[in-house]
């Protein structure tokens, strides 16, 4: 049986705060969590599989051009080698999130340094990685395009992706109080700790593939449309996926490959990527050019705003990072004008980092606030409170909910911000300067088509749907949902996930995962208490569920007695409606940071930071917070150490590896704090909850460079905030 | 090549090639694959083991090179029913996400909390004699080659602050 909601309507009955269980939103323990701190909780690359040989990737070194030749022979002769194949369908670019089609196939045709060109398969990984290294390819090379802010080379401006509204020039002209400033932010990897692997094994034409994917309904589209086959032979599994943020969205070369090798050696394979073909070979966040124009009256009023980015992609890819997705609603002015601009480039592909838009928009738009706050001499969190709109400034929509102004006073007050002194160079220990910083956090919000199958059984209560925890708390925060809604402990709930077998949801990306995910759970149970309710004659109103048991009046029926050999198994549906063009949806929060500026060396030390956040009804405050925690600390790498850098030769990413690409470590971050703001927003969910897992980088890292400047006196306008840039200013 | 390993308290006789490393013959060849490859460079600390009582990176080791060698890998710490005060103190206090890193985050500061019972200083340490004082500097320092890009670093310092303030 199924359940189904369309969110045409906004939900305020706020059903589950009517429960009687008490497990929702509580900091739970996560239900998978022994499995992951010993060791056995099973990744893409660790299933037991008999007959498994090993595939190496062989890549292209040149950025554009051609296959000419594979020699072959002496490869193929090698010892253990099975095959050397450079089939037609190997991808040349990993697929986008959601596309659930093939990407760009063909390995023939080079695009990019680090491409895919061709595999090596061997019986033992180390055979196939050596001879990987001996296998000649030759290649014709072609005039690449590898500068992305020459002149000469042409810009897109896609249509629909363009607001201009009012007169922004004749604002800057008339203001009081203006901003006209060029930014840099610099390509990003998400470097997930998991490298992308794949385990494909063939029985007659049904493919399984365990993988390390976050989207799998859409990943088995891509990946039987990639191979040519019926997307109901394909399985694919992940139970756990090793990080993904925004890198695993998309089908990418590890399942493709080792799906075709697979079928071409008659056993199955293994393919997992190294940390440099990671790298190189899916996603990258595009750099950009970002100019932005601020003009205020005289109280700090904004009457003109202006937000152009350029941002790089790949000849032919329908993405490009969304860098004003936040600037179309965060602050009210007359007058605007957002320009998108994409150039074409033989870079590795583009595509989703956590928070793609938001995560480098945000973070620019907020260097500005804080370049105005200075110019106007107003305070920093009083400039923004003062500009927040009543509804959107670009259609008028109303909000669905806001709660950046809360955020900003709570921040404020929990950071003793008005201890700050705003003078730049106020505050010294020895030699290192002080500084206080802030900016605003904002991320779009959005429900996904997903479906999920509840059963309730003697035994307690069964979750199933093909969602992905990532890192996420999926496990746990479906079972609180469930457990709420049924009144069952949470040692008699288990979650399922991560399998094509199972009802299909939107996948864990965009934030949307729980929100929608999550939905289709709660749709479930309301229509399971509606039958138990039927079973009692009572009103579902008027059914308590707890501890295990149904209570109406003053009976209390145990829910075993009442299923007996009967589970009711009910499939929940929830689809985006009404509600998410209605209204503007979006999550708010504010980032304080403190840091300390070394005067001689301009070294940058992170001393405090705080996030509050408003992202509606928080379904476990442990997960929510710790997701809000990794958003802050991709800040702290954005801000200060993070930057693919590019050979200005090549286009190829020179800095490949985790020892060259800068992530946070451990000593790099302090006692970060997190306040989660008590939130229900009925437009969002059934559920009134909204996405968390991006949240917290969106913005993060302007805090820190506004700290900077607070404390040294210098403004870097090109991320990341690197000691030789404060230096040559110091 | 054969090559002899006491794993986890037990004798294990492996016959590999001579290039596998100590991190590929514990994950393909023993099918312990608790210890996580991340880079295979050295550089993530994802396949952190104990070796004779010292963590070491085993990607970066031949096994070839530990005949005789003891080994401790994540499955010899604690299992799923009986965690280690450290595994569990990760569990409460959240410190880990995707779980990936967090074997190698637990073998490494199971070392560690040995490294410093025995006074061994760190870069941060304010004397280079004496038993360091488990400050969370201390920890933040000590565990810095272990990268978590989940980046639950404040919570990893809580559970090893806890654990070892448990223990104590």
């Amino acid at each position: 049986m199924t359940a189904y909601l369309k969110m045409d309507e906004p939900d305020r009955r706020n059903r589950l705060d009517s429960m009687a269980q008490g497990v929702i939103g509580q900091p739970l323990d996560r239900m998978e969590g022994p499995l992951k701190v010993s060791g056995t909780a099973r990744y893409a690359h660790e299933w037991p599989v008999e007959r498994l040989c090993h595939a190496v990737l062989v890549r292209s070194t040149i950025a554009r051009g051609h296959v000419v030749r594979i020699d072959r022979s002496p490869v193929e002769a090698m010892d253990g080698v099975l095959a050397v194949i450079d089939d037609d369908r190997l991808l040349r670019n990993p697929a986008q999130g959601t596309a659930g089609k093939a990407p760009v196939q063909g390995p023939r045709e080079i695009f990019y340094v680090g491409q895919p060109l061709a595999l090596v398969v061997a019986e033992s990984f180390e055979q196939a990685r050596h001879a990987a290294t001996q296998l000649r390819i030759e290649t014709m090379a072609t005039e690449a395009v590898l500068d992305p802010e020459s002149e000469s080379t042409d810009r897109e401006r896609p249509e629909g992706k363009q607001t201009s509204q009012g007169d922004l020039d004749r604002a800057m002209a008339e203001a009081s109080h203006s901003i006209d400033a060029v930014y840099h932010t610099p390509g990003h990897s998400s470097a997930a700790m998991e490298p992308h692997a794949a385990i494909a094994q063939w029985d007659g034409d049904d493919l399984t593939v365990h993988a390390s994917c976050q989207m799998l309904k859409y990943n088995q589209e891509e990946l039987a449309d990639a191979l040519g086959i019926d997307a109901g032979r394909v399985r694919i599994v992940s139970p756990y996926v090793g990080g993904g943020f925004g890198s695993k969205l998309g089908i990418a070369h590890d399942a493709v490959a080792a799906a075709i090798a697979a079928r071409a050696v008659g056993r199955p394979v293994a393919l997992a990527l190294s940390r440099r073909q990671v790298f190189e070979t899916t996603m990258r966040r595009s750099e950009s050019r970002q100019r932005i124009r601020l003009a205020a009256d005289a109280d700090g009023l904004l009457t003109g705003l202006g937000h152009e980015a350029l941002v790089s992609q790949l000849p032919g890819e329908t993405f490009s990072e969304p860098v004003a997705q936040a600037t179309h609603f965060l602050y009210a002015a007359e007058n605007r004008e957002i320009i998108h601009e994409i150039v074409r480039l033989n870079r590795t592909c583009a595509g989703s980092v956590r928070a793609p838009g938001e995560a480098i928009g945000m973070t620019v738009l907020e260097t500005a606030m804080d370049e105005l706050a200075v110019k106007a001499g107003i305070d920093p969190v009083a400039l923004r409170k003062r500009n927040i709109p009543d509804k959107d400034p670009e259609d008028q929509r109303p909000f669905s909910s806001h709660m950046l102004d809360q955020a900003l006073d709570r921040g404020a007050e929990l950071f003793d911000w008005q201890r700050r002194r705003p003078e730049p160079r106020s505050t010294r220990r020895g030699e290192w300067l002080i500084g206080l910083g802030m900016s605003s956090a904002a991320r779009v919000n959005s429900l996904m088509q997903a479906e999920s199958r509840v059963t309730l059984g003697g035994e307690g209560v069964r979750i199933e749907t093909d969602m992905t925890d990532i890192g996420t708390g999926t496990y746990t925060v479906l079972a609180q949902i469930a457990g709420e809604m049924l009144g069952v402990p949470m040692d008699r709930i288990t979650t399922v996930l991560g399998d094509t077998d199972l009802p299909p949801g939107p996948g864990s990306g965009g934030s949307w995962g729980a929100s929608s995910t999550g939905s289709a759970v709660y749709v479930a149970c309301e229509e399971i208490r509606a039958r138990i309710a039927r079973k009692l004659g009572c009103r579902a109103e008027d059914l308590t569920l707890k501890d295990g048991h149904a209570i109406t009046g003053n009976r209390s029926t145990a829910l075993g007695e009442l299923i007996g050999d009967a589970p009711i198994s009910v499939r929940g549906v929830v689809e985006p409606g009404g509600t998410s063009k209605k209204v503007r949806q979006s999550t708010y929060g504010a980032f304080f940071a403190e840091v300390a500026v070394n005067d001689v060396t301009a070294e940058v030390r992170v001393r405090r930071m705080l996030g509050v956040f408003a992202a509606g009804r928080i379904l476990n405050a442990k997960t929510a917070r710790s997701q809000c925690l990794g958003g802050m600390t991709f800040g702290i790498g954005m801000a200060l150490t993070e930057e693919l850098i590019h050979d200005p030769r090549d286009g190829s990413i020179v800095n490949r590896d985790l020892a060259e690409y800068h992530l946070p470590v451990n000593a790099d971050v302090p006692q970060l704090e997190v306040e989660l703001l008590e939130e229900r927003d009925p437009w969002a969910s059934p559920i009134q909850a909204k996405g968390i897992g991006e949240l917290g980088i969106s913005g993060a890292a302007a805090c820190i460079n506004n700290a900077v400047f607070n404390a040294c006196g210098v403004r870097v306008r090109s991320y990341p905030v690197t000691l030789d840039k404060i230096l040559a200013e110091l | 090549m054969h090559t002899q390993l006491t794993i986890n308290g037990e004798n294990h006789d492996l016959e590999a090639d001579e290039r596998t490393t100590l991190l590929d013959a514990l994950r393909q060849h023993l099918r312990l694959t608790g210890t996580k490859k991340g880079c295979d460079h050295g550089q993530c600390g994802a396949c952190t083991v104990i070796v004779n009582g010292r963590r070491i990176n085993s990607c970066l080791t031949l096994a070839c090179m530990h005949d005789g060698d003891e080994i401790v890998t994540i499955e010899g710490i604690g299992t799923a029913t009986d965690l280690s005060v450290l595994q569990q103190a990760f569990l409460s206090a959240d410190g880990f996400q995707c779980g990936y890193c967090t074997p190698g985050q637990i073998c490494s500061a199971t070392a560690m909390l040995e490294e410093v019972k025995a006074g061994w200083p760190s870069h941060v340490s304010d004397r280079l004699d004496g038993a360091p004082e488990l400050s969370d500097e201390e920890i933040g320092e000590r565990m810095s080659g272990n990268l978590c890009r989940c980046a639950c670093y404040p919570n990893i310092v809580a559970a090893i602050r806890a654990a070892a303030g448990s223990a104590a």
